[in-house]
């Protein structure tokens, strides 16, 4: 895992710290360019903590003109630059370079305006997602994306990797619910693309932009859209007496025409490890378990309850209990959020996957999954974001046993290539990162990424922000990656995950 | 030899003709890849019911997709719909109605505008304008249903991104670059869209009121509100007329809310709005089912627009601004609705010259708005701005063509000069 290859670092910027560093307190606050070895250890390594390096400098600017001014000067200079918001991304978006300065954009940590008449909020890109909810729950608003880290990750970050979350299946992923950006381009152009006013015209910047890694601009101002709370939430607790059943019945929900606001299943491994961690009350004898989300007014919530309970039954559901109250209903999930730790017990090391596949093909793929499994000799258990098809197998292994750790490697790549030939995809919503970078050919062939890559040198011709990122650089794509925590020990163990 | 040149080599296209009709993506690599050699610029069209849109602009030859048509693959447990993009969207939506599912993004049908009867287009051409209805403001808009595409790129390369499941990060989100670049970038070959059930029911509050001010009130309030409106038009009392419907007991302006969903959730909500609105002294109407989806389909449709014989301008601008606007508009004689809740504005004008577009383009644009031209007189297209665009972005912009478009041969000058 430490050998990941890296563009090569440039020798003639690695003799030259002290004099950039020297340029760069020229432009910005001296105490906000960091250059001491104790200094830059925080920001070695992002929430994918098996990688880890010490950037050459760590920049925090405070102005958008400083964030112009920087990268304009790194440009110039062909300094290699990695934007980091919170860092606390899963495939290694932030991780630094051994000569790169990092641009860490924490001081941007302020809400700008709050707009209710136009529904939406103004915000600095540093503010955490939850942050943002916070700011308009008490006029009964709400952001609808709602990553699991919420937390603590970043609004920007979100932008970046075009974050999810449990409820995205309703109500979209962060591209669908993003308005605006103020973006700075690695010549230092400051530019701003979308606005108040829905899908500026001509092409689709802001898109191309979210989810883009940091490849392409750093982005410096985040306009998103907010909605009025929904009036009643309700979840239900199904269990199955297989994955199949479970299966058929998500597809079942979905075909009737329901939309539930999130949609989840556990493993029986899955249920039983978070069930002993949290208490949440789980059917363990079931062979698979869903919880599953409505909300709205309170007809529909029970229109769709009822209809839920139908097709459950339909499809031999084992157990069914509806949330009395919103405490039940936060119980249902406590067990659900806290896979990570719960996993964390069970085995020294873990592996989190982050693969999309169609929804009807889960029965098919854990299956694969628990062939797999034997095949490895390694335990796994599986959550699964059902509604939008998005898998996160939990490899346990043991990072102390080199074959151990070799073989859940294999394990996790071979379920990604497994995802994407059923039609779905290496990643849902972690982003590739330096993560799954070297699975990108089982994805695409050497035209996508071409046209892809193009895109890049467009608007970044020496290709200086953040490179080694999402393309591959490896002649031989190699199987690597997956979210290595080490003793259940993440970088933000607090956090819940996924 | 590849497979794809050998593939290549078995078409036998005349390269003489004028106009193009493949149908197959062999043909239009082909066609391109000579194009690209030849530096012969294409005109790219579906089935013609938006090509009035955009600059006029220079090409040799024209590579009509009608015929490059057919779906592909629909799974309608997974939410989509896999077609080529010269399959009309009437077909389409045909199909996706025997599985009670729809496009959420309810695309405009330009054809009432531009030939006085439904042409709802190509699917292609529905995607590369990206021009949304009614529901925008809920669902998203057309780029936000694209799962993935496959696409040739102008040296004739076939291209692909996204796939057909929602979740996916995987690489650039090209399918949004894509969206709404007017034939530009790359000839669409196949499009993933996601698909939605249709909502069980639709119901339809309208208001008898002919104020603009109370309107975007009403509108304001129901979109902040929990009932999770699906539509918020006003139309004043010119286009009152051309509402007769059975459940409408009044003509005159009006403003219109669609609640969609289960049916006593619908009832529930119209309930609450109509409190929340404070709607006891107003005259009420309210359309059931079939009623609700005949008024969204003449709006849609632009209905009362068709067959106009002067200009139309489409105007997206922050809600907060549209009554500003629209008072400053009216020295210009414009007619207008008001869509996406308080967020578009439709306007035709008799009288448009550059001096009167640069005014309004001014004003929109203090207002943190844009404007399209949609149907301009050929005088004023020649010379006009179809679309505006900044010099930094013109200058991004003018990059990702090349990059996708090496020597700009696909609808070049569509949407600015040089692009």
């Amino acid at each position: 895992m430490s050998s990941l290859q890296m563009p090569k670092v440039d020798n003639a910027i690695m003799s030259k710290k002290d004099k950039i560093a020297l340029d760069l307190r020229n432009i910005i606050n001296t105490k906000n360019v960091l250059s001491n070895p104790d200094e830059l250890r925080p920001f070695e390594t992002d929430g994918l903590t098996a990688y880890r390096q010490m950037p050459l400098l760590v920049v925090m600017p405070e102005t958008v003109k400083e964030v112009s001014q920087i990268l304009k000067y790194c440009n110039e200079n062909k300094v290699k630059v990695v934007p980091r918001g919170a860092g606390t991304g899963l495939s290694g978006g932030s991780m630094p370079l051994e000569d790169c300065v990092l641009m860490a954009m924490g001081k941007f940590n302020k809400i700008i305006e709050i707009d209710y008449e136009n529904r939406c909020v103004v915000t600095q890109p540093c503010v955490t997602n939850l942050a943002i909810t916070h700011a308009v729950q008490d006029k009964g608003f709400y952001y609808a994306p709602d990553p699991s880290s919420q937390i603590a990750c970043s609004i920007g970050g979100n932008v970046a990797e075009n974050s999810g979350g449990v409820h995205s299946l309703k109500y979209g992923a962060t591209t669908n619910n993003l308005l605006g950006i103020e973006v700075v381009l690695m010549d230092g152009t400051v530019t701003k693309f979308g606005g108040k006013a829905m899908d500026a015209e001509g092409y689709d910047f802001l898109g191309l932009m979210t989810g883009s890694e940091g490849l392409l601009g750093v982005i410096t101002e985040v306009t998103v859209k907010i909605l009025k709370s929904p009036e009643v939430v309700k979840a239900a607790l199904v269990g199955f007496p297989s994955i199949e059943d479970a299966g058929n019945c998500v597809a079942e929900i979905i075909a009737e025409g329901c939309i539930p606001a999130g949609m989840e299943i556990m493993d029986k491994a899955l249920t039983k490890a978070t069930n002993d961690y949290s208490k949440a009350g789980y059917p363990t004898d079931a062979e698979a378990m869903m919880i599953v989300e409505f909300d709205g007014t309170e007809h529909e919530v029970e229109a769709y309850i009822q209809k839920t309970k139908e097709i459950a039954e339909k499809n031999n559901s084992s157990s069914l209990k509806i949330s009395k109250s919103n405490e039940e209903r936060l119980k249902f999930w406590a067990g659900r959020k806290a896979a990570f730790p719960a996993c964390g017990v069970l085995a020294p090391d873990y592996m989190c996957m982050d693969g999309s596949i169609p929804r009807g093909k889960l029965a098919e793929v854990l299956n694969e999954i628990s062939r797999l499994s034997k095949k490895y000799n390694l335990p796994v258990a599986n959550a699964f974001h059902a509604g939008d098809g998005n898998l996160h197998p939990l490899i346990m292994f043991d990072a102390n046993d080199k074959e151990s750790l070799r073989k859940c490697e294999e394990f996790g790549a071979d379920i990604l290539k497994y995802c994407v030939k059923v039609g779905g995809a290496l990643t849902g919503e972690h982003g590739v990162g330096i993560e799954k970078r070297e699975l990108m050919c089982e994805a695409f062939n050497d035209r996508d990424i071409q046209q892809q890559l193009t895109i890049k040198v467009a608007l970044d011709p020496n290709s200086l922000l953040n490179p080694g990122k999402v393309y591959p650089i490896l002649r031989k794509c190699a199987e690597e990656g997956r979210v290595h925590v080490h003793g259940g020990k993440t970088k933000f163990p607090d956090i819940p995950r996924f | 030899m590849s497979m794809e040149e050998k593939q290549n080599s078995q078409t036998s296209l005349d390269f003489n003709q004028n106009i193009f009709k493949p149908t197959s993506r062999e043909e239009i690599v082909e066609i391109v890849k000579n194009c690209y050699k030849k530096n012969i610029p294409l005109e790219i069209n579906g089935l013609k019911s938006k090509n009035k849109i955009g600059r006029n602009f220079q090409s040799e030859k024209t590579l009509d997709l009608s015929e490059y048509k057919g779906i592909i693959d629909y799974k309608p447990e997974e939410l989509y719909i896999k077609v080529k993009s010269g399959t009309s969207l009437k077909e389409i939506i045909e199909e996706l109605d025997k599985n009670n599912q729809q496009l959420a993004f309810e695309p405009n049908d330009f054809g009432y505008l531009f030939s006085g009867e439904s042409n709802s287009g190509s699917i292609g051409g529905v995607v590369s304008c990206n021009f949304a209805g009614s529901r925008r403001f809920k669902v998203g808009s057309v780029r936000d249903h694209i799962l993935g595409f496959q696409g040739i790129n102008g040296k004739g390369e076939t291209i692909k991104s996204g796939g057909t499941v929602v979740k996916n990060v995987t690489g650039y989100d090209l399918s949004k670059l894509v969206s709404g670049s007017f034939g530009t970038l790359t000839i669409l070959t196949e499009l993933s869209i996601k698909v939605l059930p249709k909502p069980e029911t639709s119901k339809t509050l309208i208001i008898k009121n002919p104020h603009l001010k109370k309107a975007l009130d009403f509108l304001g309030k129901a979109l902040s509100s929990s009932t999770d409106p699906s539509g918020g038009v006003f139309y004043p009392d010119y286009f009152g007329k051309n509402f007769v419907l059975n459940d409408l007991t009044h003509d005159g302006g009006l403003t219109a809310i669609r609640i969609e969903g289960p049916i006593n959730s619908v009832d529930q909500r119209l309930n609450r709005l109509s409190k929340e609105l404070n709607l006891l002294d107003q005259e009420l109407s309210i359309l059931d089912n079939e009623q609700s989806f005949i008024f969204w389909s003449r709006t849609k449709n632009l209905e009362v627009f068709k067959s106009l014989k002067s200009n139309l301008l489409r105007i997206v601008l922050p809600a907060s601004e549209t009554l500003q606007v629209i008072q400053k508009l009216k020295n210009f004689e414009i007619k207008y609705f008001i869509d996406w809740g308080g967020s578009l504005i439709w306007a035709s004008l008799d009288q448009l010259n550059t001096k009167i577009l640069s005014e309004i383009r001014d004003i929109v644009k203090k207002h943190q708005g844009y404007i399209t031209l949609i149907k301009v007189e050929e005088d004023l297209k020649a010379s006009a701005d179809i679309f505006t665009i900044d010099p930094i972005k013109y200058k991004i912009s003018e990059k990702i063509k090349r990059s996708f478009d090496p020597k700009r041969i696909f609808n070049p000058g569509k949407m600015y000069t040089g692009i």
